[in-house]
C-alpha cells in the first residue's frame, strides 16, 4: 500500500483550476520529485496534501486513511510534515524553541519537557545547527533558516516529509549540502516528496519524478525517462538552462 | 389610502432612508479598509462631526443643512486626507508586514476615537442637541410622509450612486482601484500610492461626514453617538464582503430595511438584530455577499 | 508596534532572584496597606490593581497571539452584572468570593462562544466582533431593562472596603502567577508561535484554534472576576456604567505604553495611567481622555516596544551594554 496517494485531486480558485484531476502515489522509502514551470500548481498540491487547502473534488489518503479535509495539525500528528517555499520559521523565538515546538506538539501523545528538549537537540544535531541553539531564528542566514525548518519538521516525527523548494536561494555549496541532508533523511526511513527547480538536485536524488503543467500531471517516471521525454522538454523550453 | 399600505410605505421609505445612510457610511469604511487597509474604528466620529458641524452652521450661522453638505464634506475630506498622510502613512511604512500595519492602524484609530470624541465633548458638551429642518409633511397620494425623510433619501442615493460612478469612471477612481488590487504594481505604473491611499481615507471620512449632515436633520445629536454607527458600518461591510464597494452599498440597504422593520416591532432591538445577522454571517459565509 | 519581543527570560538563579525579591517586597507592602494607609489610599490602590488586572489579562491573550481583542469592556461588564444579580441590596445574596467566581465563569463561557465563532477566521473578524460585542450587550441589557424588567439599573450590596481591596489583591496575585507560568509553559510557547506564524504553527501539530480559544477564555475569566468585585465598589450600576468602551481602550493604552515584551511592562503602564486617571478624572474629565488618546497614538508611532522596551534599548546603548542580551 502506498504511503501517500491522491485520486482526482482538484482545486479551483475562482474559475481557474490550480490543480486539475491529479492522481499520484508515493511508496514508502521513496524520494519523489515534483517539478513543473512556475505556476504549475506544485505548491498548491502540497497545500492540498498538508491540508492548508481542501481539494474539491478529489481524495487524498495517507497510509490508507482518508485525510481529505482534516485539519493540518491532525495530519501532522499522523506523520506528515512539510517545509514552506517562503521559509516560515518563528522569527523571534530561539532556534531550539522553534524545534522544541515540533517535538512538543507534532506527536501524539505529547512528550514531556525533558524528552522534547532532548529530541529537539537531536534534530538540531542532525541538521548541524546545534551551535545556534540559543540564537533567535531571525538572525540566521537563509540556508540555516531552511535547515531549521527541516529540523522542526523532523522533530514532529514524520513518516512523510514534504520539502517545498528547499534549494531555492542557495549557492552551489549549500545545494550540495542540502542534497546530502535529503539523502540522510531518507536513510532514516522517511519518505520524501520534494518540489524543486534545481534540476541537478532532482535528477541525482529522486527515485521518481512527477511533472505538473497548468495544474495537470503531464509526465511521471524515473529521472532518466523524464529527462528524455519530449513533452517535458517542450514544456521546459528555456528552463533547461537552469539545470 | 388604507392604513396598512401607508404603514408599509412608511416602513419602506424609512428602510430605504436608513439604508441610504448605512450605505454611505459603509461605502466610506469599505474604501478605507478595502484600499487603504485601515479599519477605522473612529469612522462613526466623522459622522458625528458632520452632524455637529451642520448643527452649529445651521443654528448659529443659519446655513441650510443641504448647503452644509458642500461645506462639511470637503472639510472632513481634508481632515481625513491629512490624518492619513501623516499618521497612517508613517505607520504603513514602518510596519514589518501588512498584518502588523492592520493591527497598528486599528489601534491608532482607537486612539483617534477618543481624541475626536473628547474634543467634541469639550466643544459641544454632553447634552443631546437637535434642530428642526424640513419637518413638515408631504402629501403623496393621500399619505403623509415627512419631507426631510424624502430629501435625505434622495440625497443619500444620489451621493451613493455618484460616488460609485466616480470610482468607476474617473482617472482617480481608476488609480484607486489599481491601488486596491496591487499597490506595488500601481506604484510602478506611476500612481502616487501615498497620495491615492490618503485620498481614499479622506473620501471615506467625507462619506461618513455627509451621512452625518443628512441624518442630523432627523435625529438628536450627542458627541458619543458615533460608536454605534461604526459598529453598524462594520457589520454592513462584512455583509457586503470586505473590500467590495458595491457590496457595502447593497448591504447598507439590506440592513437598513431590516433595521426599519425591527424598529417597527421594538425600537431598542435593532442593533441586536444586526448583530444576530453578523453572527450568522460569520458562521455561514464570512466573506459576505461579494467578498473575495 | 505589537511587541512580541524575544522573551529571553533569564532564569539563571541570579536573574530570577532580584525580580522575585522585588515582587515579594511589593506584595508585602500591598498586603499591609490597610494597616498603615489611609482609606483614600486603599481605594486608590484598589482602582489601580483593577486596571493592572485588566491590562495583564488583555496582554495574556492579545500579546503573544497578535489577535486584537476589544472585548475587555464586555467581559468586565458581564462580571459587574453578575455581581448585581447575586449581591443585590435586597433578597438572597451569595458569598462575595462565589460571586467573583461566577462573574469570571460567566465571562469565560461567553469568551468560549465568541472565540469558537471568530477565532477560526482571520484576525480582523475577531477584532471587529469583539469591538461590537460591548455595544451589543449594552444595547441588549438596555432593552431588557426598559422593556422587560422595567428595572433601570441595579444596586449592589455594600461590601467593606478592605474586603474589596483584598479580593482585588488576590485576583491580582492570581493573574500574575497565571501569566508567569503560562509564559514559561509549552502552552505559552505555542501561543507565541501562533503570533509569529499561525500557518506554520498549525502544521507542526498545534491545534491553533483550541489554543486561541482557551487562552481567550482564561483572560476573560480574570476580567469578569474583576468586574464582579468592582461592582461592589460602584454600588449602583446600569448598562452604560457597566459596559463602557473605555474599559476596552484603557488596557490597550496601558499595555502598549508599558510594553508587552516583559511581564511587568503592562503592570507599569497600568499603574501610571490608572493613577493619572483617578487623579485627573474629577478635575479635567474630557481633557485627560483626550490626552490619553494622543498618548496612545504617539506610543503606537514612537514606542513600538513600550516604555519598558525603550528603557531596555537605552540600557543596551550604554558602553558595554551591547553584550548584555543575546
Amino acid at each position: 500500500m502506498p504511503i501517500l496517494e491522491g485520486e482526482g485531486v482538484t482545486k479551483y480558485f475562482g474559475g481557474l483550476a490550480a490543480v486539475s484531476n491529479v492522481d499520484f502515489h508515493v511508496d514508502e522509502g521513496e524520494i519523489i520529485g515534483l517539478i513543473g514551470p512556475n505556476g504549475a500548481g506544485k505548491t498548491t498540491l502540497f497545500n492540498l496534501i498538508s491540508a492548508a487547502l481542501v481539494p474539491k473534488p478529489g481524495t487524498i489518503k495517507f497510509k490508507g486513511k482518508n485525510i481529505t479535509g482534516m485539519k493540518p495539525y491532525r495530519i501532522c500528528r499522523m506523520g506528515v510534515a512539510r517545509t514552506f517555499q517562503s521559509v516560515k520559521i518563528f522569527a523571534n523565538i530561539s532556534v531550539l524553541d522553534n524545534v522544541r515546538l515540533g517535538s512538543y506538539f507534532g506527536k501524539s501523545p505529547g512528550l514531556s519537557s525533558a524528552d522534547a528538549t532532548r529530541e529537539a537537540g537531536e534534530a538540531l544535531e542532525f541538521v548541524e545547527l546545534s551551535a545556534m541553539s540559543a540564537t533567535p531564528a531571525r538572525d540566521l542566514t537563509l540556508a540555516n533558516q531552511k535547515r531549521l525548518e527541516v529540523a522542526r519538521a523532523l522533530a514532529t516525527g514524520p513518516e512523510l516529509l514534504m520539502l517545498d523548494e528547499l534549494m531555492a536561494g542557495l549557492n552551489a555549496t549549500e545545494v550540495a549540502q542540502a542534497m546530502e541532508l535529503v539523502k540522510k533523511i531518507r536513510d532514516r526511513g522517511i519518505t520524501i516528496v520534494m518540489i524543486e527547480h534545481v534540476m541537478k538536485a532532482i535528477m541525482n536524488v529522486c527515485d521518481r519524478i512527477m511533472v505538473l503543467h497548468h495544474g495537470e500531471k503531464i509526465a511521471e517516471g524515473t529521472p532518466q525517462e523524464i529527462a528524455t521525454s519530449d513533452r517535458v522538454i517542450e514544456v521546459y523550453l528555456g528552463e533547461q538552462a537552469n539545470a | 389610502m388604507p392604513e396598512s399600505i401607508v404603514t408599509i410605505l412608511d416602513i419602506a421609505i424609512g428602510g430605504l432612508l436608513l439604508g441610504g445612510i448605512y450605505a454611505l457610511i459603509a461605502m466610506g469604511l469599505s474604501l478605507q479598509y478595502g484600499v487603504a487597509r485601515v479599519l477605522n474604528i473612529a469612522h462613526g466620529e466623522f459622522i458625528m462631526l458632520g452632524a455637529f458641524g451642520t448643527f452649529t452652521l445651521y443654528t448659529v450661522v443659519g446655513i441650510n443643512p443641504l448647503v452644509c453638505l458642500a461645506i462639511v464634506g470637503p472639510i472632513i475630506f481634508i481632515i481625513g486626507f491629512l490624518l492619513h498622510s501623516t499618521l497612517f502613512t508613517r505607520l504603513r511604512i514602518s510596519a514589518p508586514n501588512p498584518g502588523a500595519y492592520e493591527a497598528s492602524s486599528l489601534l491608532a484609530t482607537f486612539g483617534l476615537l477618543f481624541i475626536i470624541q473628547n474634543i467634541a465633548l469639550l466643544g459641544w458638551g454632553a447634552d443631546y442637541r437637535a434642530y428642526s429642518y424640513l419637518n413638515f409633511g408631504v402629501d403623496l397620494g393621500g399619505a403623509i410622509f415627512s419631507a426631510n425623510k424624502l430629501v435625505i433619501l434622495g440625497f443619500a442615493i444620489g451621493i451613493g450612486v455618484g460616488f460609485y460612478l466616480f470610482l468607476a469612471r474617473s482617472r482617480i477612481g481608476k488609480a484607486i482601484r489599481a491601488a486596491a488590487q496591487d499597490p506595488a504594481a500601481a506604484g510602478l505604473m506611476g500612481v502616487n500610492i501615498n497620495r491615492v491611499l490618503a485620498i481614499c481615507f479622506g473620501l471615506g471620512a467625507a462619506m461618513a461626514g455627509l451621512a452625518g449632515v443628512l441624518y442630523s436633520m432627523r435625529i438628536p445629536l450627542n458627541p458619543t453617538m458615533g460608536l454605534q454607527y461604526t459598529v453598524i458600518a462594520i457589520i454592513v461591510i462584512v455583509l457586503g464582503g470586505l473590500g467590495s464597494i458595491p457590496g457595502s452599498f447593497i448591504g447598507g440597504f439590506i440592513l437598513g430595511i431590516i433595521g426599519e422593520i425591527v424598529t417597527y416591532i421594538d425600537p431598542s432591538l435593532s442593533l441586536a438584530a444586526y448583530y444576530f445577522i453578523f453572527m450568522l454571517l460569520l458562521l455561514v459565509r464570512p466573506k459576505g455577499i461579494f467578498g473575495k | 508596534m505589537v511587541s512580541r519581543d524575544m522573551d529571553i527570560t533569564r532564569f539563571t538563579s541570579k536573574g530570577f532572584f532580584i525580580p522575585g525579591l522585588i515582587s515579594l517586597v511589593i506584595l508585602i507592602g500591598l498586603a499591609t496597606l490597610p494597616i498603615y494607609g489611609s482609606l483614600y489610599n486603599v481605594v486608590l490602590v484598589t482602582s489601580i490593581l483593577m486596571y493592572i488586572i485588566l491590562t495583564v489579562s488583555w496582554v495574556l491573550f492579545s500579546g503573544p497571539t497578535g489577535y486584537m481583542s476589544l472585548a475587555t469592556a464586555a467581559f468586565f461588564g458581564v462580571g459587574i452584572y453578575a455581581s448585581a444579580l447575586f449581591l443585590p441590596t435586597t433578597g438572597a445574596v451569595l458569598p462575595v468570593l462565589v460571586v467573583v467566581l461566577i462573574g469570571g465563569l460567566a465571562s469565560s463561557i461567553i469568551a468560549l462562544g465568541v472565540g469558537a465563532l471568530t477565532l477560526r477566521l482571520r484576525g480582523i473578524y475577531f477584532a471587529i466582533f469583539t469591538f461590537g460585542l460591548v455595544v451589543l450587550i449594552m444595547e441588549l441589557l438596555n432593552w431588557w431593562e426598559l422593556s422587560v424588567s422595567h428595572l433601570l439599573g441595579r444596586y449592589v450590596m455594600l461590601v467593606d472596603n478592605n474586603v474589596i481591596f483584598y479580593t482585588m489583591l488576590g485576583i491580582f496575585v492570581l493573574i500574575m502567577l497565571t501569566s508567569f507560568f503560562i509564559r514559561r509553559s509549552k502552552f505559552g510557547l505555542a501561543m507565541r508561535s501562533i503570533g509569529e506564524n499561525e500557518e506554520a504553527a498549525s502544521h507542526i501539530g498545534i491545534n491553533v484554534t483550541m489554543v486561541k480559544v482557551i487562552t481567550f477564555a482564561i483572560s476573560a475569566f480574570f476580567m469578569g472576576a474583576t468586574g464582579a468585585i468592582w461592582a461592589t465598589k460602584l454600588t449602583y450600576i446600569n448598562p452604560h456604567v457597566a459596559f463602557n468602551i473605555l474599559f476596552s481602550f484603557m488596557p490597550v493604552l496601558m499595555a502598549i505604553f508599558g510594553g508587552m515584551g516583559q511581564i511587568y511592562g503592562p503592570v507599569i503602564g497600568a499603574a501610571i495611567f490608572a493613577y493619572l486617571q483617578e487623579t485627573l478624572q474629577t478635575e479635567f474629565p474630557y481633557y485627560y481622555m483626550l490626552i490619553f488618546g494622543i498618548i496612545l497614538v504617539l506610543a503606537i508611532l514612537y514606542l513600538p516596544n513600550g516604555l519598558v522596551g525603550l528603557v531596555q534599548n537605552l540600557w543596551k546603548r550604554r558602553p558595554g551594554g551591547q553584550h548584555a542580551d543575546t
